[in-house]
């Protein structure tokens, strides 16, 4: 079942959408723009999962990942990836870092909403579920 | 009778039945067949382009004017091929052996492949052939215009026939001289059609000999008492005249550029000339024998005409023996064709070798271009020089207006090209021999043959310089070319040929004693002087600096991938080593320059092999010769030193440039990626809320609203940053077209200020301004500066965080400039980040989720550069403080 999720982004009219479509689908959403202040954001608000952007203001979405999975309390956040940049190599470093999931905008939203859905279930059947990815 | 239309296409056809079989017989040597072809038979033909329509009219004329005297012309070459046979032999034997394609090669072969002396050599034949083919050219037309008058059917335009036939001899030399560029390939094409030229012209004259014997005079016997009872019987025995004219033709059948080109350049076989020396002077023979009773009978014929030089013509033309006369006319056509198709072949080889391709390869040095363009240079040239050469002989013959007995220009051109001899006599006799004797002999020889005979020859027909002829140069007596030194010959030829070999002789022994040879010249006088023993000396490579692939890649330029291949794979093969490439020995090298040698000449191929690997080979024995070895070897390495330091600081360049190219690659990478991600981020928006209306399951009409809002915002985002991006890629190529104007600096801020949407009054920004500093003119594109002013102003207004924002626009008046800073009451931009704020795509961390790609401050940058002016941030204010500067062109007077 969604739970709580936080979406890291900057962009407030990707904010909105993504807010919007996570609303309706039955999750709880919080949102954080802000890249320096974001860990802070998760250890307050504590989401099931987390909607991390790759370019943030302040400090980048792969150096959150790599913090989020040295930290033993987050360790196995699922965590699915934002960016904008469609690079290969960005993917591949997100993925090698832990990340769950990648996404590249712009992306469809029923993937988006599929792929959080298929994260939470995999999280509530198994806590080790890391890389679990997208369905 | 024949018409003259008739007579032109008698010579069409005959021309026509030439090329049949010089086609002919390219075909057959292509296919390896036609033994004929390089026959001995053949080889004696062609050497009697010797006898020219000089010798086939001249010669009754000569007889008829002095009697037995134009037998020296048959004599001098007939005791050269007979008492000097073994010089021939050497000659043949030296110029196959170093590929030598003409007279001039042959020299400057000789005098260590010296260019200069090729190409004086040269410029000395080609002045000296040039009367000989007009000669030839008025011989023709002159046969043409008697046969054509005697048939009254109008006289036939002798210029125009002069002009066709020059004109159809080059297009004939072009296409069978031209085809190959190896000149030691031979033209077989070429050779049987003047052999086949050859026959009919002998024929010819034997059978108006014959009518003339038996069928104007009453046989022998008849024709013996008519000759003793003519005027020729009368004419005294001029002594001195035989010897120097016997010695004369003797020098012309060794130096004539066309002797040349037959007797060694076509020659295939060595042994060829063995049949040659007999059977060359029995056609000489043979040609001369009805010489007499021609003449004879010629003078005894009223009907036949005033002019001896035609009697062979109008004999036969006087006596209605129409048939014969036509026979005789293809004669004389064959005998003029023949000289000056073959003189145009060897002239063209020596002016392109000699002096068109080694200034083409001067010219083009600095950037040396590697592909095959050589040949083709080479072969145009070649086919430009033909028609260069018979375009001179055409000048000559017009300007000469075909006055001169025939035989006078032949002499005066024998003497000329005869002015060579003592050079190429001293270097195959005498080691001594340099090139600075052989270049002052040949000098002063020219020098005074042109001054004593071409120039009274062409100062009398052009009616100039006739006080020079008279009162000598400055009113320097002795000098003048009529009676120099007081001389008062009776005979100008032979004081000339007196006076000018004299003169060349001396000076060519002096000159080599007095100078020292170059190591080249030392080898080059040893190899000629002893061929025999020469054939395959062991020698030794002095320099190694050049490797086989650039000698291939020059090779291929000069000879054509295909045989440049083929050279260097029997060379690797012949040295036992894997691949394409042999090791550039000195053997190796020395047949790579002699093959180059039969395209592009001795002095041309040393060079350019030179050029490559910087060095010279020489053989172990002259090697102890040379003296000033240790001397040329330290120029050498001084040279190499040279080199290296060169190729070093070129590989540094390259370094530098990779690195650049390393950087400017990463730029590029990440400037697509960011672009990348400007353009991604608003159709994330878009297309997530486009999916979303599409589903539309009931949804609010305000909420409906707001995302299509914030798709036609995005929308506009994109377009904004689209138009960005093409405008600072055209900045930055510098496409962009100014259009300047003169303008008010305070009517492009209101409109900048109106467009931003910050109106002084109630706008997002206070804005304060000073009206009067603004009433300044300016020269300058009002829209560009304009949109500089937009984005400072929109700028502030998106960026500065103070209370209650406020923006200043000051203008400042500088000598030669004008100042207008744009300063707004906000925190500024810190230190560390203004250095990045003119990057593409810079947005500062405080503008982060702002509007706008971060192009705008790059574009104004751009424009403002453009427009002779800059825009700078101007740092240590409070707030953030920009400047923008207008050039003191930009003023106009307020």
């Amino acid at each position: 079942m969604p739970g709580r999720v936080l979406l890291v982004e900057d962009e407030t009219n990707i904010m909105e959408a993504i807010g919007f479509l996570l609303s309706r689908d039955g999750w709880a959403v919080n949102g954080h723009g802000n890249g320096a202040t974001a860990l802070e954001a998760i250890a307050r608000l504590a989401p099931d999962v987390l909607v991390l952007d790759m370019m943030l203001p302040g400090r980048s979405g792969l150096d959150i990942l790599r913090d989020l999975r040295a930290d033993p309390k987050t360790e196995h956040l699922p965590v699915l990836m934002l960016t904008a940049k469609g690079q290969i190599r960005d993917r591949d470093m997100a993925l090698a870092l832990g990340a769950n999931a990648f996404l590249t905008k712009p992306f469809a939203n029923a993937e988006l909403v599929e792929t959080l859905r298929s994260m939470a279930r995999t999280a509530n059947l198994d806590d080790v579920a890391r890389g679990g990815g997208a369905a | 009778m024949l018409s003259f239309d008739g007579l032109v296409a008698v010579c069409v056809i005959y021309v026509a039945g030439l090329f049949g079989v010089a086609f002919l017989a390219e075909k057959r040597a292509a296919e390896g067949k036609g033994r004929w072809l390089s026959s001995p038979v053949t080889y004696t033909l062609s050497l009697s382009i010797y006898a020219t329509a000089w010798t086939f009219y001249g010669a009754v004329g000569s007889a008829a004017r002095t009697g037995l005297e134009f037998l020296t012309i048959y004599l001098g070459p007939t005791l050269v091929f007979v008492g000097w046979f073994w010089l021939l032999r050497k000659m043949v034997r030296i110029g196959r052996a170093q590929r030598i394609t003409s007279i001039a090669d042959m020299i400057s072969s000789r005098y260590g492949k010296s260019g200069g002396l090729a190409a004086l050599a040269t410029v000395l034949m080609v002045v000296g052939a040039t009367p000989y083919i007009a000669l030839q050219l008025q011989s023709v037309t002159l046969s043409f215009s008697v046969f054509a008058s005697s048939g009254a059917l109008g006289q036939p335009d002798a210029e125009s026939t002069a002009t066709w036939v020059a004109a159809g001899l080059a297009l004939f030399t072009i296409i069978f001289g031209t085809r190959s560029l190896d000149v030691n390939e031979r033209h077989p094409g070429l050779v049987s059609a003047i052999a086949l030229e050859a026959i009919v012209k002998l024929a010819a004259l034997l059978a108006v000999g014959a009518y003339a014997v038996w069928g104007v005079a009453n046989g022998p016997s008849d024709m013996l008492a008519r000759i003793a009872a003519s005027p020729l019987s009368e004419i005294e025995w001029n002594g001195a005249r035989w010897l120097g004219l016997t010695m004369l033709s003797a020098a012309a059948i060794l130096c004539l550029p066309r002797m040349f080109q037959v007797l060694v350049v076509e020659n295939a076989d060595e042994r060829h000339l063995a049949t040659a020396s007999w059977a060359f002077p029995l056609y000489l023979l043979l040609l001369s024998l009805f010489i007499v009773p021609i003449a004879v009978i010629g003078l005894d014929l009223p009907a036949a005409g005033g002019n001896p030089d035609l009697f062979v013509l109008t004999v036969p033309l006087s006596q209605g023996k129409d048939g014969l006369a036509l026979f005789v006319f293809l004669g004389g056509f064959s005998a003029a064709t023949s000289m000056v198709i073959v003189a145009a072949l060897a002239l063209s080889t020596m002016l392109s070798n000699h002096i068109i391709v080694p200034l083409w390869i001067r010219a083009t040095q600095g950037d040396r271009p590697r592909s095959g363009d050589m040949r083709r240079v080479a072969l145009t040239a070649r086919r430009l020089s033909i028609g260069a050469v018979l375009l001179l002989g055409l000048a000559y013959y017009r300007m000469s207006g075909g006055r001169d007995a025939l035989a006078d220009i032949g002499l005066i051109s024998f003497l000329g090209v005869a002015q060579v001899l003592p050079a190429l006599l001293g270097g195959i006799l005498w080691r001594g021999a340099t090139r600075v004797g052989a270049a002052l002999g040949i000098g002063a020889g020219f020098a005074v043959w042109g001054w004593l005979l071409l120039l009274p020859n062409v100062a009398e027909t052009g009616g100039v310089m006739l006080s020079i002829m008279s009162e000598g140069p400055f009113g320097i007596g002795w000098l003048n070319p009529v009676t120099p030194l007081g001389l008062q010959a009776t005979d100008p030829l032979l004081t000339a040929m007196m006076l000018s070999l004299g003169v060349n002789v001396l000076l060519f022994i002096l000159g080599s004693l007095f100078s020292f040879p170059s190591p080249l010249e030392r080898l080059q006088g040893a190899q000629f002087v002893n061929i025999y023993d020469h054939s395959n000396t062991p020698s030794v490579w002095r320099g190694s600096a050049g490797t086989a692939d650039d000698l291939l890649v020059m090779a291929q330029r000069i000879l054509g991938s295909g045989r440049a291949g083929r050279l260097f794979q029997d060379a690797a093969l012949g040295q036992g080593r894997d691949g394409d490439l042999p090791e550039p020995t000195a053997g190796f090298l020395e047949q790579l320059e002699r093959e180059l040698a039969g395209s592009v000449g001795a002095a041309t191929a040393h060079a350019m092999v030179t050029q490559i690997t910087g060095g010279a080979s020489v053989s172990v024995r002259d090697l102890l010769a040379v003296a000033d070895e240790t001397a040329q070897i330290m120029e050498y390495s001084s040279k190499l030193e040279a080199k290296s330091a060169e190729q070093a600081q070129t590989a540094a360049r390259l370094r530098d440039a990779n690195a650049k190219l390393t950087q400017l690659s990463v730029q590029k990478d990440a400037f697509l990626s960011q672009i990348s991600h400007e353009l991604r981020t608003p159709m994330t928006s878009i297309r997530s809320f486009s999916e979303i209306l599409m589903q539309d399951d009931g949804m609010d009409a305000t909420a409906r609203a707001r995302f299509s809002q914030i798709i036609h915002d995005e929308s506009l985002r994109l377009t904004r940053l689209l138009d960005d991006l093409l405008d600072l890629s055209v900045l930055e190529d510098g496409r962009v077209t100014l259009h300047e104007a003169e303008v008010e600096l305070a009517q492009i801020l209101d409109r900048a200020i109106y467009a931003a949407g910050a109106q002084e009054a109630g706008g997002k920004i206070a804005i304060r301004r000073d009206r009067g500093a603004e009433a300044v003119m300016l020269w300058t594109d009002a829209d560009r500066l304009s949109q500089v002013f937009i984005n400072l102003i929109s700028n502030a207004q998106k960026y500065c965080d103070a209370e209650t924002p406020e923006l200043m626009i000051s203008v400042h008046h500088r000598p030669g400039r004008i100042e207008v800073e744009f300063a707004d009451n906000g925190l500024g931009i810190p230190a560390l980040q203004q250095a990045l704020i003119f990057e593409k795509f810079a947005r500062l961390e405080s503008a982060q989720g702002r509007p706008g790609a971060g192009l705008g401050l790059a574009i104004s940058r751009e424009i403002m550069s453009r427009l002779g002016g800059g825009l700078t941030y101007v740092p240590g204010g409070a707030g953030t403080r920009f400047r923008v500067r207008l050039p003191a062109k930009a003023l106009r007077a307020a």
